[in-house]
């Protein structure tokens, strides 16, 4: 008897994967040069001191040798992936005079929904230009800066230049000094001293072309006793051909403000997802992480607090689910640089059908670190025993006097739950997503009931692949 | 006398090869109140575990009919649809999930029909008052941080929420004290009706003082070796089981 079907996730991915025929008007040719660079530059009529920055990162990037830990990489080939792509389009601001094709991408997407859903903004990025971008007059009216990062190095650059790739510098990593030599697209947004932005922002990326990479920037500013909460949510469609996202997203609170950023991530199965994310917390000041980590083919994504001044603190909380043939390799960094600092990490990871799920956290203090506090917890809930979870905990502490605290706990869905449920008349399948529901609630309770409902039928997608 | 509603026919039962039910015959009447004692070991857990299904509980002999349908076969999900409850001795926390939401999906899994929120809300509100139960145990997550009574007091809850025909109380009243046991047996009280039928499996009399059962059996090593009213659990009470034991 032919076997059914039940990877859902291939059929109902069909709404994420349609692609426009290629009619990109201007593509980079393949492969790293110096001439490749120029172009770019070219293309985005970058001032002087981008080109130049551009060029240095290039020669970081040669000079840098590949990640020597963490999943397999080999199966990136730089040479092949086309950094540019341009869409036959110049920036909009009217939804309504974007092209019929790329419109209809963002359609299947919600974002028109969404913008009519009270969301304060959106950009959407389609290969790797910002196509439509809409800020709401109450924002402007405010003083609240949200722009595409190309314009805002133009308009901007008193603001943007001191900071940008400052805290993700291009000797990071090989893949940050890609970033820094071929980066397009992505946001920056300033809130100034005291603005409380009510509503939460949001982006979307997307890639299309095959071999396209994104290497979008964000940069976020929260001046002094300002609030904001920014949510970004990526998809792409499923490709032959290897597929990288090498993203930098720079977050800068300072003293007293406060920065909530979600993200809910869904790529492609064959997509190598090696996104850096940083914030810099000041006096006072609040980082808080939202993440929901789906598809890719490989993640390594570990977004870091820097606690610099007194008081600050961060929030991570976190769920990635590995699915066959994924290997995601994710966690969190914080480092408490100053007195009476706190953290909190709650990371929970969940593997099926020989998915691989890594915790990878970085606890680090400095000396000025004083009663610092910190507890790390992280869970992982593996639903099959081809799969594998693990959780490599990395703390450091220069100062005798932090209270730092690490719990892990590594579990299957007891048979016993399974039957008090279904005791109850649920289904075992219907057991299973309940259980499995409610050990991701945590993230899902911090996301905006939109994005919460994606992720729990993201979820109940990805469970049906575990019949049969 | 009601309409037969379980019926279990020379019943023997083993767990990782090792039979603990040896024969258990048993019938209950719709309307009917029924209380199993015995020592330790005697296998109580084992008989209601099997009739919801557990598949730990291997049958390997005797028939459970149910409603007049044999039973044997079917998961316990299915059980639980055809109107049998188990209220569990130990019951599982499950985080993140709410008593509310866990309640409302559990309405539609046995009722085959899902009922809107506030619809659902406003009904477990009435159920929540007459079982004297606050108001905010909706929203915690089941069973997570519940003290002993908290947990059991929840398993009435779910009995009131559902409604089944025949409701197992697996030692309900361990681990409650004298206030609890009379809250919770008078919760169990109000649920009842001319069609629905109740098994309680309790070492003590306590329970029995405000559930007064129609039959009181004694299952000793695997098997029922007396059936009786409600005094036989007074003589329980008084003397214990040593005689009871020697007729195993």
């Amino acid at each position: 008897m032919e076997k059914e079907k039940t990877r859902i996730e291939d059929i109902k991915r069909n709404i994420y994967d349609m692609k426009n025929k290629d009619e990109s008007s201007y593509k980079t040719s393949s492969g790293l040069t110096k001439e490749i660079i120029e172009e770019i530059s070219d293309e985005k009529n970058d001032p002087d001191w981008m080109r130049e920055f551009r060029l240095k990162s290039l020669e970081i990037y040669n000079k840098m040798p590949m990640p020597s830990w963490g999943p397999d990489l080999s199966g990136l080939d730089m040479n092949n992936i086309v950094t540019y792509v341009r869409p036959n389009t110049n920036m909009k601001h009217d939804w309504n005079d974007v092209p019929k094709d790329i419109k209809k991408t963002f359609d299947l997407l919600g974002i028109p929904k969404a913008e009519h859903e009270s969301l304060a903004g959106v950009g959407a990025q389609y290969d790797s230009e910002i196509v439509y971008h809409n800020v709401s007059d109450e924002l402007k009216k405010q003083g609240v800066l949200y722009m595409d990062m190309e314009t805002a190095i133009r308009e901007h650059e008193d603001l943007v230049r001191p900071l940008f790739m400052k805290l993700v510098p291009p000797t990071d990593h090989k893949f940050a000094a890609l970033h820094g030599a071929v980066w397009s697209g992505g946001s920056f947004v300033y809130v100034p001293e005291g603005v409380q932005v009510k509503i939460p922002i949001q982006s979307y990326f997307r890639l299309n072309a095959p071999g396209a990479g994104q290497f979008e920037h964000t940069l976020i500013v929260v001046e002094k006793g300002a609030s904001i909460h920014y949510i970004e949510g990526c998809s792409a469609p499923k490709y032959y051909v290897n597929n990288l996202h090498a993203g930098c997203v720079e977050c800068y609170i300072r003293e007293g403000a406060s920065l909530k950023y979600s993200t809910i991530e869904n790529w492609s199965r064959n997509m190598y997802n090696l996104n850096t994310k940083r914030a810099l917390v000041d006096k006072n000041a609040h980082v808080e992480w939202v993440t929901g980590s789906f598809g890719s083919k490989v993640s390594m994504l570990y977004p870091m607090s820097i606690l610099k001044g007194e008081g600050a603190r961060c929030d991570f909380t976190g769920i990635t689910f590995a699915g066959a043939g994924q290997y995601l390799d994710t966690g969190s960094k914080v480092v408490h640089a100053a007195p009476n600092t706190t953290s909190v990490v709650n990371s929970k990871s969940i593997s099926k059908d020989g998915g691989v799920s890594i915790y990878r956290g970085l606890l680090g203090s400095t000396k000025n670190a004083v009663n610092a506090k910190s507890s790390v917890s992280c869970e992982s809930l593996m639903l099959d025993s081809k799969s594998r979870s693990d959780t490599i905990p990395i703390v450091s502490a220069a100062n005798n006097n932090v209270d730092i605290g690490h719990e892990a706990k590594i579990g299957r869905i007891s048979d016993d739950a399974i039957f008090y449920l279904m005791s109850r008349g649920l289904t075992e399948e219907e057991a299973r997503e309940m259980i499995v529901t409610g050990f991701v609630e945590p993230v899902a309770k911090e996301l905006p009931l939109e994005y919460a409902v994606e992720m729990n039928n993201l979820i109940k997608l990805e469970l049906k692949g575990t019949i049969g | 006398m009601g309409k037969k509603l379980l019926e279990i026919n020379n019943l023997k039962a083993e767990v990782e090869g090792n039979e603990i039910l040896k024969g258990v015959d048993l019938e209950i009447r719709k309307g009917e109140i029924h209380a199993i004692m015995g020592p330790n070991g005697a296998g109580k857990s084992t008989l209601v575990n099997t009739i919801m299904g557990h598949p730990k509980y291997v049958v390997s002999a005797g028939d459970i009919i149910f409603d007049g349908k044999k039973i044997n076969d079917l998961k316990v999900d299915e059980r639980a649809r055809r109107g049998i409850f188990m209220s569990f001795q130990y019951p599982e926390e499950i985080q993140g999930i709410t008593v509310e939401n866990f309640l409302r999906n559990a309405k539609a899994a046995v009722t085959g029909k899902k009922s809107g929120i506030l619809a659902f809300r406003r009904a477990l509100k009435e159920k929540l008052k007459l079982l004297k139960i606050d108001d905010s145990y909706a929203k915690r997550y089941l069973n997570v941080g519940f003290s002993g009574g908290e947990k059991k007091k929840n398993e009435i809850l779910q009995m009131a929420v559902l409604e089944p025909k025949l409701a197992m109380l697996d030692e309900t009243d361990s681990g409650l004290d004298v206030d609890a046991v009379r809250i919770v047996s008078e919760g169990v009280s109000k649920l009842r009706t001319e069609d629905n039928s109740v098994l309680i499996i309790t070492h003590h009399n306590n329970i029995l003082e405000y559930l007064k059962p129609d039959y009181v059996h004694i299952l000793v090593n695997g098997k029922i070796v007396k059936t009786g009213d409600a005094s036989l659990a007074e003589e329980i009470e008084e003397n214990g089981y040593d005689k009871f034991k020697a007729l195993a």
